[in-house]
């Protein structure tokens, strides 16, 4: 009996292990931004290109910035969840569109509805290093001092913004 | 000859693009042998994080296309090496660099190989040692020493 106990405690480790790993994303990098104020930028808008957007406008605001790209098939996964968020009003959303044109971001969100405040357009993809942008779509949400306190890396699911990303954001606005 | 004259244009001409074509590869940045080659130097150090087991020198992602851009015009600007990892270092964390450095969160992954090392060796040791024992001579009782001389004389 003894001589089975050993192959079967190693067995048993290696299970578990391997178990815990089964569930671990290797695509989901910890973003060292996390507890860093949101890089500063100054992007035209998509529909105003005379304009811009900064994250400066939105101090004193728990707000969600949200990458996106009309050609991230992933993004469409996620974008009838945001066009609900918007509808609720609980938050604003803005929309950074990644390494995208004009003319496709513009069919995209008349094709699947525009659930953002405003858009920024970031076509050479150079704001989105200084986000550590490497998967769209990715999510930021930024407190009221333009500190990013989570940062969600590939589609926002149901579970996530139930979970994790309304109740913080309800935590940050009681702040 | 209008012929001739036609055959001698196209000719001019082709030849004219094949110039042009040829001109369009050099790109004036690569021009500076030093930069390059920090670049070089630098994307097979950085990971690329699209396709996470390439580094940026391997990898056709566009990430890792803009961010060798970005490379090459901080190397450009006389940035030191050490800078401009940190400045990866700080937007996509220790994971870009395919050196992660010795730090509390990062000391499995550095001893993790010499330990499991370790316990083998030790596990082998103790093994070896007991098997020794296992085998150790012991001096045979009269009754077995007469089975043994019984069955090696069958035998002969």
């Amino acid at each position: 009996m003894k001589r089975f106990l050993l192959p079967l405690i190693i067995f048993l480790v290696m299970v578990g292990f391997l178990a815990v790993g089964l569930h671990l994303d290797p695509r989901e990098v910890p973003s060292p931004l996390v507890g860093k104020p949101a890089p500063a930028f100054d992007l035209p808008l998509l529909d105003q290109p005379e304009k811009t957007f900064s994250p400066k406008q939105m101090l004193g605001q728990v707000w969600l910035l949200n990458v996106w790209a009309s050609w991230c098939v992933a993004c469409r996964e996620e974008h009838p969840l945001l066009v609900a968020l918007s509808k609720a009003k609980l938050v604003p959303l803005y929309g950074m569109d990644y390494k995208d044109t004009r003319a496709e971001a513009q069919q995209w969100l008349n094709e699947g509805g525009n659930p953002y405040e405003a858009n920024a357009m970031d076509i050479d993809g150079r704001v989105g290093i200084d986000y550590g942008v490497y998967g769209v779509p990715e999510t930021y949400v930024i407190d009221k001092s333009g500190m990013i306190v989570y940062k969600q890396i590939g589609p926002i699911t149901e579970q996530v913004l139930s979970n994790k990303i309304m109740p913080l954001v309800e935590r940050l606005q009681a702040q | 000859m209008k012929l001739n004259l036609l055959v001698r244009f196209m000719i001019g001409f082709f030849l004219l693009q094949s110039v042009l074509a040829s001109a369009e590869e050099a790109r004036p940045l690569q021009a500076n042998v030093v930069v390059e080659a920090q670049v070089q130097r630098l994307s097979e150090e950085l990971r690329c994080l699209v396709c996470q087991n390439q580094t940026i020198a391997d990898s056709h992602a566009e990430l890792a296309q803009d961010l060798k851009q970005e490379i090459r015009e901080m190397a450009a600007k006389g940035m030191s090496d050490q800078a401009i990892i940190d400045y990866l270092v700080a937007r996509y964390g220790d994971f870009v660099r395919y050196r992660p450095p010795l730090k509390a969160s990062t000391l499995l992954l550095w001893l993790g190989p010499f330990a499991l090392m370790l316990a083998g060796a030790i596990g082998l040791v103790v093994m070896l040692r007991r098997r020794e024992k296992m085998v150790a001579d012991k001096p045979l009782t009269a009754v077995e020493a007469r089975k043994v001389r019984e069955l090696l004389d069958k035998d002969s």
